[in-house]
């Protein structure tokens, strides 16, 4: 079984590699879409700017390479930044994304008085009953680095969600796509858990 | 809700911590790793090491401690110490590091700053400032530079404000009148950063009881506290400080400690 991570140049991978080597799994870390769409499941982590970063995939043909990734049936995670793209659209630089789950990135409201990004370890509440939260109890707290959050048109997709001035989306799926706002690779042996529960899933 | 931020400071000197002689079991109180290590499995939210060596040679050492550390530890974590670079900056976080901060060398040369996050993006760009009282400021603060020696004509609270324009995506704010006093933290100062900018700023210097803790959460508007010789001499651990603030009304993440 092996893993692909989608190399975008969106952030660090560095962190996501050595939290799934620990897991034991087998990861192949590529910027090419023929080499992606071998693996058996495939995550696509990052941080940055979401326009940026559609720039780069669109450049190398990896966003028809997810695209095509979720609709062959194998799971799919994606981290952070990978949990907006999947949306039609984010407001930051009006970027067009994905479109694999209807929805729009919004930004946290600047005149909220709360401090911007959102950094830090704030708790996820499961809303419905998903292989990621499998044995993981509800109120978990995760680590958190962003500026816009997942909404997702249809609360369907909804599957978590956390506080941060406005209760936003921190988790969602669709079909054998699921994709989390926070780092599970960065949030301790709860976000481990997440990692494996990726890893031991079978669509 | 967004919880307080226990962080924990490691000074690094070539490769070996130097600070911990009442290290809890059977950790060697010399290696950073070990010691990372033992503060994640204690319940520690994130981790900050200092690269206090001398010589620039040694340098690379610092790049094997942080590619070990993030090969065994599920926090994040970040790196600061004569970063002057933004090869260097890269070097740190394609180790695995999760931010670096910045300090002397961004009141030097501010535009690491906005290069930093050009390249990496500003969560990843921290900006470290040791500040001291100082009357004759608009802020009533100076900014001081290596490690405190050096007094700059910066005044604390507009280089947070131009730090933050430039792209610093947190603050590490050290007192340098408090640190090393184990008397609490300059709560004034904190709140008056914190309360000014934008992003996160981590309280510094100062650090004895976690009833300090709790008074730079309540008192200073810290969004994370540093800690470092309370718990590496062994007289509390991240549990005790936490379980303090769980018990005083302070959102903290409970999970993991022992």
């Amino acid at each position: 079984m092996s893993v692909g991570i989608v190399d975008y140049e969106a952030g660090n991978l560095k962190s996501v590699e050595t939290a799934l080597l620990a897991l034991g799994a087998r990861i192949v870390i590529s910027d090419r879409p023929e080499v992606l769409l071998q693996a058996d499941r495939l995550i696509f982590p990052g941080v940055g700017d979401a326009a940026a970063a559609m720039r780069v995939l669109k450049a190398r043909g990896l966003d028809q390479a997810i695209v095509q990734f979720v609709n062959s049936g194998r799971p799919v995670l994606g981290i952070c930044l990978g949990s907006q793209i999947v949306l039609d659209a984010s407001e930051e630089n009006s970027a067009v994304c994905l479109g694999l789950v209807p929805g729009i990135a919004r930004r946290f409201a600047p005149d909220s008085g709360l401090k911007i990004p959102h950094m830090g370890w704030n708790q996820v509440e499961p809303t419905a009953d998903h292989y990621l939260f499998s044995a993981i109890p509800s109120g978990t707290s995760f680590y958190f680095v962003h500026s816009y959050y997942p909404q997702p048109q249809d609360s369907a997709a909804v599957i978590g969600c956390t506080d941060y001035g406005v209760r936003f989306t921190a988790a969602l799926c669709r079909d054998n796509l699921a994709a989390v706002q926070f780092h599970p690779e960065k949030s301790g042996r709860y976000g481990l858990r997440m990692l494996q529960n990726f890893l031991e899933y079978r669509a | 809700m967004l919880e307080k931020r226990i962080i924990v400071c490691l000074d690094v000197r070539e490769g070996k911590t130097t600070k911990g002689i009442k290290f809890r079991g059977n950790v060697d109180i010399g290696d950073p790793v070990e010691m990372a290590r033992s503060y994640y499995h204690g319940g520690v939210d994130e981790l900050v090491f200092y690269d206090i060596t001398a010589s620039s040679e040694h340098r690379s050492v610092m790049l094997d401690v942080v590619a070990e550390v993030a090969r065994q530890i599920f926090v994040p974590f970040s790196v600061g110490g004569g970063i002057a670079t933004v090869d260097q900056m890269r070097n740190v976080l394609l180790a695995g590091a999760e931010k670096v901060s910045v300090n002397s060398q961004a009141v030097k040369d501010p535009l690491i700053i906005d290069q930093g996050a050009a390249a990496f993006g500003n969560q990843c760009v921290v900006l470290g400032m040791d500040v001291q009282a100082d009357g004759e400021m608009p802020s009533g603060y100076r900014v001081v530079i290596n490690g405190g020696r050096a007094p700059t004509d910066r005044d604390a609270l507009q280089w947070a404000l131009e730090a933050v324009d430039r792209g610093a995506g947190e603050i590490v704010l050290n007192s340098i009148d408090a640190d090393g006093t184990t008397s609490g933290y300059d709560c004034r100062v904190t709140r008056m950063i914190s309360e000014s900018v934008s992003v996160p700023v981590v309280a510094s210097g100062g650090a004895g009881t976690p009833q300090h803790v709790a008074e730079v959460f309540c008192d200073g508007a810290a969004d994370a506290a540093l800690v470092a010789s309370m718990v590496h001499y062994g007289r509390y651990s991240i549990a005790d400080i936490k379980r303090y603030l769980a018990a005083d009304g302070i959102a903290v993440r409970l999970d993991g400690l022992v």
